[in-house]
């Protein structure tokens, strides 16, 4: 659908400019680091990668179809009970998402449990919805979409990484340290997952050189 | 009524929001800045929580479980509307504030004008929606949930106003430069829930 109306106009399709909406978002405009949005699921459920690549793969399918489908409609929505529409549209996709896991990985949804259906409220997705897709066409809003689910899919994955490694000493529930290895609890605590985030943006300001007042 | 107790100081306490769940905190950090802002946006989250937390509950008991719309007719026994929780807990949510919103705005402009710029924002905070969440796994009755929200709701407001106030000290600090803001933050809010994670230790007496 997108892809039609996007070859009526004269931008090509993956111009430098959408290249940097996809691309802006891993790095220096990072939904967790920079933006601080969605913070509450990037502390809660990175105690394991299972857990936390299904979270990703999830806020992914949400961010990029709410995104599209709200950009898709973005003319039609009366401004004045926006917010509701959007957060009916992304309750929705929330639902499925919720639906599949529970049908496929029984599990890991159980495991995850509140947090799936956090993700209507995930300050991700309703910020970009109101700062960007209100305002901007589908393909934008699907790019848009793309790199900042990646942005905070490889953030969660890098304190999941962390954690699992040094918690439990397994990856993806693999021993992958020596069975001598005594897993620390210290890195199973929520309170590990907000430090290891402090110290991931400490490295990643002090390598852009962003600095907040 | 010593049970109540139980799930008022362990909502508090143990199972702090912010602290054991980690929800709300995107707000959390937005308004921690300033002790007074952080305190007006914890009083209602306090008010918003104690009062969406029952209606939920009824909503869910009463609307969605299984067999919960026996009271309109028996044939409705096998009816399931569970799927439907997630879009019928943010509606009542939003509605909700934005019903609170228009009452306070015509009554009582002084509280609006103090609560007032940070309940559109509440609709999206994650504690309100965790916490209706997290009812259907904990069978509650409706004192009980009523607790719950309420309880949730204090020990909100007490991590975000004791971390308002930590920040406020903060602007003292000679903190490196790339750490400043987020980065101190999230490390003064681990070091608090571990603070708090004493508390798991404690055996309620009753």
């Amino acid at each position: 659908m997108s892809d039609n109306i996007e070859k009526k106009v004269s931008e090509p399709l993956l111009s430098k400019k959408r290249k940097q909406l996809v691309s802006n978002p891993m790095d220096t405009d990072n939904p967790i680091t920079i933006q601080v949005l969605g913070i509450c699921s990037a502390l809660a459920v990175t105690i394991a990668l299972e857990g936390t690549v299904i979270m990703a793969l999830a806020v992914f399918f949400v961010l990029v179809l709410a995104n599209v489908l709200i950009s898709a409609m973005r003319n039609t929505i009366p401004n004045r009970i926006r917010i509701i529409v959007q957060l009916v549209v992304v309750a929705s996709l929330v639902a499925v998402v919720d639906q599949v896991l529970r049908a496929y990985a029984y599990e890991q949804s159980k495991a995850l449990s509140v947090f799936v259906g956090l993700i209507i409220t995930n300050c991700i997705v309703m910020g970009r919805l109101e700062a960007f897709a209100m305002g901007n066409k589908p393909w934008d809003s699907f790019l848009d979409g793309v790199g900042n689910a990646v942005g905070y899919g490889w953030i969660i994955i890098a304190i999941a990484f962390v954690r699992e490694l040094f918690g439990a000493g397994k990856l993806f529930g693999q021993q992958v340290l020596p069975d001598s290895y005594i897993g620390n609890g210290f890195f199973a605590t929520p309170a590990a997952a907000c430090i290891i985030l402090g110290l991931i943006i400490w490295i990643l300001r002090a390598k852009s050189g962003y600095v907040e007042d | 009524m010593e049970n109540l107790l139980n799930i008022f100081v362990r909502s508090i306490f143990i199972d702090n929001m912010i602290f054991a769940y980690f929800l709300g905190m995107c707000s959390y950090l937005a308004v921690s800045k300033k002790y007074k802002t952080a305190a007006g946006l914890g009083a209602a989250v306090i008010f918003v929580l104690a009062i969406t937390v029952p209606l939920n509950w009824l909503a869910y008991n009463k609307l969605l479980k299984e067999g919960a719309l026996t009271w309109l007719s028996p044939e409705f026994a096998n009816v399931d509307l569970e799927v439907l929780k997630f879009i019928v807990f943010i509606a009542i949510v939003a509605a909700f504030v934005q019903l609170i919103e228009m009452v306070i705005e015509k009554f009582s402009p002084s509280l609006y004008n103090s609560l007032g710029i940070f309940l559109p924002l509440i609709a999206v905070n994650c504690s309100i929606l965790g916490a209706a969440l997290f009812l259907p796994t904990r069978g509650y009755d409706l004192a009980e949930a009523t607790t719950f929200g309420l309880g949730s709701g204090i020990g909100w407001f007490l991590a975000v106003v004791s971390l308002a106030a930590i920040r406020e000290k903060m602007a003292y600090s000679d903190v490196p430069k790339p750490l400043r803001g987020l980065g101190i933050t999230f490390i003064i809010v681990g070091l608090m829930a571990f603070g708090f994670m004493s508390f798991q230790g404690f055996k309620l007496p009753f």
